[in-house]
């Protein structure tokens, strides 16, 4: 399909919890400097499949392959040190610590290991880079809602990953903020990130997308282009419910 | 033989005071540290009124509970449920819940010492032997652990076919469900609470009765409890009866062959050997 | 370093070259408690660079000290005595590091229950095994005199201000600010947080270890219920929460006072320490709950408020 390299795969990716499977063999590939979409309706798995790609949660079964290696049931700092970097859907801030030492937290664990007067200095420039070096001395308890969304992917990008997860990253934002987080996005897809992207927003998906894979109940029913898949009727049905298709 | 009998014996006894324990983690979700505290002001009551009135223990449980009912429900509503209002995440009321029990059963303790002083206080309640298989056995203790059989059984019953014990179990496993259904958490968490205090207290007034106590044993009867909890899994009654007759067995086990002195330790062995391969209880689920 | 960590340094060796010279100008009495200050103070922030940033209450003090104060009583008659600090300190570590292997990926109750019993549990052990070869207790005899023990645990005290000065400017100390904020975000950082909680763990271990060590000769006849008294572990728990984990020097705001009060207590009301130790307990969870140094900073900012 794609002649760029793959960089993740899921090979039928599931979590159970209880008697509930949130995620039920999921297989999809992400080549590089991808932007790949991953939709659905509410509670159809999206994060958990992060979580699992992530290491937050193991998978109860398949495996998740970045470039190669298995990572699939590794803690997350393992992962996070192969170079896979998220956003929270419910922003994670460092509550006592200010915005640049949040930031740093990014740049000196990751996946390129900063300390020092050099870590201060990158933290400082991915502030610049999301449009908040001026609050680079601030608690994160006074920050506005985009502005703990921004400190958040500062966070993440301090650690130059290779593979980005933003979980809803532009949900909750008023119009002219959501312009601004779709250039945010975009900026660092011409930059060439592989970015899985989990969003409900159906603008922001088409604009930014390569490519989507849509879910339901915790199953893949679509993938294709943004295009293709949002006219497929499977998955209108999956939004809308079957009385409407 | 006989090792076997009274090892369950003790267990039985145990397994009504880690069921308070129980009650009031799973439902109030606050560890209480100062659990071992109640049971011996439940013995201490026992104590009292058998040498000031000669008043068995079996009927002092029936003042015993009632009180103990309306001290922890005070305890929880006045200064526990401030501290589950305030927090902020599990953690913090889980390390404040720590150190307020634990600041509660100090001055439990303190005020025990103040009034009974540092001597050991025992009586003299049905210590006439009985045969059973051939062996002879202090009645004391086989009254001990039928009265437990029995408070532990009504109990088990209550949580299994009364509309309150419903909600209670229901609050134990899923406290944000149960919200949703229009159980009253808070109002149940702290009956549960004051419960759980009542059933420790009577297990502590039973327990007196073939027990030498004093004032700072509490802290021992804790810990005991917590190993049974975690044990037989939070919120779960058939696994902390099960854990209770393990524990009570182990601890006569070690005490008869080799030291009465290590039974401490052996529970704690037996603790750190849960935690490292069973960190979910003895009948749990591994969940996360 | 900067101006202010110039100053912090400066200040910090006028105290201690000022405490060292207490046996010089104390009466006896004073310089009594002097070794307990200095042994609160060494125990209170070590115990604090652990359990400050990881919120884990740690009872396990105890056990450390008794296994000191045994590693003096046993190593005494074989090995040069300034063997056994080290000694002392390796064996604290190495126990610690058990400890946290074993319980730091579980929940803080779990902890708390697991450090009370192990003190316990060893002095159960050791009382048995000794009760096998017909003893109770084992003599430490030395010439050191309460002067020598006073500025062994001064110096003690310097090394580990020194350390918790040395490890909060490390990436150890960042990553443990990360993970007692939030231990998901710090592993999805890439901090191996089970890791870095058993490392730092294991310096309360070695300190308390020592400390039993170093405190040995003044005990004379070292008995297990003793040398594992479970009253040290609360004690060290209230004088480091009471002053407050947030600084370095947090504990110490708490040692000094603390020790005043359970002196006076135990003067006049000896029977109600107890009851002092719980009523401290609840002070801190209602009303202190960032200790003396919250008030401290809570004073200062607003007195910034009022001059800004
Ligand atoms: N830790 C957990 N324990 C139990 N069930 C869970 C857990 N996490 C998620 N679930 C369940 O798994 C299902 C999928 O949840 P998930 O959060 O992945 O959905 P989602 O697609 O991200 O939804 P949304 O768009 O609302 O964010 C839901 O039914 C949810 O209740
Ligand atoms: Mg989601």
């Amino acid at each position: 399909m794609t002649t760029a390299a793959t960089v993740l795969s899921l090979r039928g990716a599931t979590r159970r919890f209880g008697g509930l499977t949130a995620v039920d063999e999921i297989d999809f590939d992400v080549a590089e400097h991808e932007v790949m979409g991953l939709i659905g309706p509410n509670g159809s798995g999206k994060s958990t499949t992060l979580n699992l790609i992530s290491g937050a949660l193991a998978p109860s079964g398949g495996d998740i392959v970045l470039r190669g290696q298995s990572i699939g049931g590794l803690p997350a700092q393992a992962i996070a040190r192969l170079g896979v970097a998220r956003t929270f859907q419910l922003v994670r801030l460092l509550p006592s610590m200010t915005v640049l030492e949040n930031v740093k937290a990014g740049a000196v664990f990751g996946h390129r290991r900063r300390w020092g007067w050099d870590a201060d200095a990158h933290a400082m420039r991915m502030l610049e880079r999301v449009g908040m070096a001026r609050a680079a001395r601030s608690r994160v308890g006074q920050l506005t809602y985009i502005d703990t969304k921004r400190v958040e992917l500062a966070r993440v990008l301090a650690s130059d990953p290779r593979v980005l997860l933003l979980d809803e990253w532009l949900a909750g934002l008023n119009p002219t903020e959501l312009q601004e987080g779709i250039a945010l996005i975009r900026s660092l897809r011409d930059e060439g990130r592989t970015i899985i992207l989990v969003e409900h927003v159906m603008d922001a998906i088409r604009s930014l997308c390569d490519r989507c894979v849509v879910m339901a109940s915790g199953r893949k029913i679509a993938e294709g282009t943004p295009d293709a898949v949002l006219s497929d009727r499977e998955v209108i049905r999956a939004y809308l419910g079957d009385d409407d298709a | 033989m006989d090792i076997v009998i009274t090892g369950l014996v003790l267990g039985g006894t145990y397994a009504l005071i880690a069921m308070g324990l129980n009650l009031q983690y799973g439902v109030a979700r606050i560890m209480n540290l100062a659990n071992g505290e109640i049971l011996v002001a439940g013995a201490f009551a026992a104590f009292w009124f058998w040498t000031a009135a000669q008043l068995s223990p079996l009927l002092t449980i029936f003042l015993v509970a009632p009180v103990a009912y309306v001290v922890n429900w005070l305890i929880y509503v006045i200064i526990l449920r401030p501290l589950v209002r305030r927090a902020k995440s599990r953690g913090q009321l889980e390390v404040d819940a720590i150190l307020t029990t634990f600041g509660l059963g100090f001055v439990a303790v303190g005020l025990m010492l103040a009034v009974m002083g540092g001597d050991y206080f025992s009586y003299s309640y049905l210590s006439v032997p009985v045969m059973l298989f051939g062996e002879p056995y202090g009645l004391n203790r086989i009254v001990a652990f039928l009265a437990a059989v029995v408070i532990c059984g009504a109990l088990y019953l209550w949580l299994n076919r009364s509309r309150a014990g419903l909600a209670i179990r229901a609050i134990a496993t899923a406290p944000a469900s149960a919200r949703l259904v229009g159980i009253d958490v808070p109002r149940l968490s702290a009956r549960a609470f004051a419960l759980g205090g009542a059933v420790t207290a009577v297990g502590g007034a039973l327990i007196s009765t073939f027990l030498t106590l004093d004032a700072s044993t509490g802290v021992i009867f804790t810990l005991k409890a917590l190993v049974i909890v975690i044990m037989g899994g939070v919120g779960d009654v058939r696994g902390t009866i099960v854990a209770a007759l393990l524990l009570g067995l182990l601890e006569t086990f070690v005490a008869v062959l080799i030291d009465p002195g290590l039974t401490l330790a052996a529970a704690y062995l037996l603790f750190v050997l849960i935690l490292l391969f069973r960190p979910q209880g003895l009948f749990g689920r591994r969940t996360t | 370093m900067t101006a202010t960590e110039w100053r912090d340094l400066g200040l910090a060796l006028v105290v201690l070259v000022v405490a060292a010279g207490l046996p010089f100008f104390g009466t006896p009495y004073y310089l009594t408690l002097g070794v307990t200050i200095a042994m609160y103070a060494v125990l209170a922030t070590s115990w604090a660079l652990f359990s400050g940033p990881t919120h884990y209450i740690s009872l396990a003090t105890a056990a450390f000290f008794g296994l000191g104060t045994y590693v003096t009583a046993v190593g005494i008659d074989h090995l040069p005595y300034w063997l056994l600090l080290p000694i002392a300190g390796v064996i604290g570590a190495v126990v610690a590091g058990l400890v946290g292997l074993a319980t730091l990926r579980l929940s803080g109750v779990y902890f708390v229950i697991f450090t009370l019993g192990l003190a316990e549990f060893i002095r159960q052990v050791i009382t048995w095994a000794q009760n096998l070869m017909g003893t109770r207790g084992l003599y430490v005899l030395t010439d050191l005199g309460e002067r020598e023990i006073y500025w062994q645990l001064l110096g003690l005290a310097a090394l580990v201000f020194l350390g918790g000065w040395l490890i909060g400017r490390s990436r150890l100390g960042f990553a443990l600010r990360i993970i007692g904020d939030d231990e998901e975000v710090a592993r999805h950082s890439g901090i191996d947080t089970a890791r870095a909680k058993v490392m730092l763990f294991m310096v309360p271990g070695a300190v308390a270890s020592i400390t039993g060590a170093i405190i040995a000769p003044r005990y004379v006849y070292i008995e297990p219920a003793l040398a594992f008294a479970p009253i040290l572990s609360f004690t060290v728990v209230i004088m480091a929460l009471l002053g407050g984990t947030g600084r370095l020097w947090g504990p110490l705001v708490g040692v000094i006072p603390f020790t005043f009060l359970t002196e006076w207590v135990a003067r006049w009301f000896p029977n109600q320490s107890t009851l002092v130790m719980g009523l401290a307990f609840l002070v801190i969870v209602f009303l202190l709950p960032k200790g003396f140094v919250g008030l401290i900073d809570g004073a200062r900012a607003r007195a910034r408020g009022a001059f800004a």
